[in-house]
């Protein structure tokens, strides 16, 4: 301890103080300080352009999910559609066909009144001109015939047969 | 990384050659005063001296030659004196300043008379009046061209960043330090929140006291670190910027320890007053020692290669040192990395923000 002290040399001492001091504030002036703050600034770029760099990556992400979202329900709408069209137009088709076969039955039961009722009329027709024909043969027959007596009985005898028989 | 330390290495290879050499030149009589001799020339090492001497040798008249180069001597006695140190011939002769003549005695100046005697006390303490000395001695030179050193370098790194956001050349390697310093010394002993103010002082301290060591282990004679007058003013600083910088809750664990009954408290408050001042005493003494203890061990057993003096024990001596120098090598960043380590583990007591009682 005694040659510690003796060994103690203030000039030295002294130099030190000063320098040391000196050289703490210069160089946290012209080097501390710099350098801290570069390195600093550049650990927080690397920071954050790492960050951003895995949200622009999580954003890419979603966005290939929204796309494969928006195809499928595009495809599922267009294959609804499709569906239904083809819903649409077999109802169509299917209805079409009904109406015409209603149509045609339609049809064929009103010609076929039609051709019953025109049937009747031609029949009824036929009937008063046959009656008319028959008044008609009926009068020169009877003017013809009536000349002779016996001619006449057997003639209304005879169309008296005829007729019961028709 | 590797190359400097390969250059480190290499540079001590040459140490241990100039020593050879330097030895050699003495050419004792006899065994024992070749002990004498190296056990002179390690304590004249650990010391500081007024000149920069690189090496000196006897020549063939036995008259001893100094190879080196003088420093200014600054004294302050009764009025600034400042002279160059070649007066005092190595210590040799009186030196004749305005009226006043002084000599070096173990190193320190005295004021003495025209034929310089030094009249010591029982303890061989010289009694001289010694006057005021703010000599820039080798030491203090070499502080200082640290300083400059440090400077240079990190302030050139700091503008290499205002160019490129990644460090070049120089600051490749020194980046990592640098960073090492913020993330596993300052942060976690300091914590985020005020690591910021004390990262300047820690940043210096650490690449002072590394370089100083490195070149300690360098040929070049010098030894700033294994002088107490630079670690006790580097652990000055750390001890004020602890108590300036200390909050309410430093100095209620001190005076008034929380969660102790009463009594306790009283005698808890010197026993922490004490330990306040201990903890950066035993920075200085810590990293003193073991520089010192490095240069004496180291320096021991290149002498033991002149004292074998065969070629088993020389070359095992010579084995031992470069084993030595390499461990060296790491103490010396060892040291530094410890005292910031403490440093910072002090500043971070100062802040510390307790809630838990």
């Amino acid at each position: 301890m005694d040659k510690l002290l003796s060994e103690f040399s203030l000039g030295l001492f002294f130099w030190q103080c000063i320098l040391f001091i000196g050289l703490v504030l210069l160089l946290k002036k012209f080097a501390w300080k710099p350098i801290l703050e570069a390195i600093n600034d550049r650990e927080e770029g690397i920071k954050n352009a790492l960050a951003s760099a895995e949200e622009a990556k999580k954003e890419m992400q979603n966005l290939t999910a929204d796309n494969a979202n928006l195809l499928k329900e595009a495809r599922a709408e267009r294959d609804a559609m499709m569906k239904e069209a083809r819903e649409i137009k077999e109802k169509m088709v299917s209805e079409a066909k009904e109406e015409a076969r209603e149509e045609a039955t339609k049809m064929i039961e009103l010609a076929k009144s039609s051709i019953e009722q025109e049937k009747h009329a031609a029949i009824a027709e036929l009937k008063k001109e046959v009656g008319e024909l028959s008044i008609v043969i009926a009068k020169a027959v009877i003017k013809k015939e009536l000349s002779s007596q016996g001619d006449q009985a057997k003639l209304v005898e005879g169309m008296l047969k005829d007729i019961t028989l028709n | 990384m590797k190359k400097i330390t390969f250059l480190l290495f290499l540079v001590s290879f040459v140490s241990v050659a100039q020593h050879n050499e330097k030895t050699d030149q003495v050419k004792p009589t006899e065994e024992k005063s070749l002990k004498v001799t190296i056990k002179e020339y390690i304590s004249h090492h650990l010391l500081d001296s007024y000149d920069f001497g690189l090496y000196s040798f006897k020549d063939d008249q036995g008259k001893t030659i100094h190879r080196g180069f003088p420093l200014p001597v600054i004294l302050w006695d009764g009025g600034l004196k400042v002279f160059s140190s070649s007066k005092f011939h190595h210590g040799e002769t009186v030196a004749e300043v305005g009226g006043n003549y002084y000599k070096v005695d173990h190193n320190k100046i005295y004021k003495t008379d025209a034929a310089g005697t030094i009249t010591y006390d029982a303890e061989h303490h010289a009694t001289n009046e010694k006057p005021l000395d703010f000599s820039i001695t080798k030491n203090v030179m070499v502080i200082f061209l640290v300083g400059l050193l440090m400077f240079l370098m990190f302030s050139r790194m700091a503008k290499n960043y205002k160019k490129n956001a990644l460090p070049k050349g120089m600051g490749r390697l020194l980046e990592p330090i640098i960073l090492y310093v913020r993330d596993d010394i300052a942060i976690p002993n300091i914590g985020t929140k005020h690591y910021k103010k004390y990262m300047s002082y820690l940043l210096t301290v650490f690449f002072f006291v590394w370089i100083i060591n490195l070149l300690g282990l360098t040929p070049l004679g010098v030894n700033v670190t294994n002088n107490i007058a630079v670690t006790f003013a580097l652990a000055l600083f750390t001890f004020l910027f602890t108590t300036f910088t200390g909050n309410k809750n430093y100095w209620k664990h001190i005076f008034w320890m929380p969660g102790v009954p009463v009594p306790m408290k009283i005698i808890l408050a010197p026993i922490e007053l004490l330990g306040a001042v201990i903890k950066p005493f035993s920075l200085l003494i810590r990293l003193y020692a073991n520089i010192t203890a490095g240069h004496i061990v180291l320096m021991s057993i290149i002498g033991m290669m002149f004292i074998f003096n065969n070629w088993l024990g020389s070359s095992l001596s010579f084995v031992l040192a470069i084993a030595l120098s390499l461990l060296e090598l790491l103490v010396a960043a060892l040291q530094a990395y410890i005292f910031t380590m403490l440093s910072a583990l002090y500043f971070g007591s100062a802040v510390e923000e307790h809630d838990d009682h």
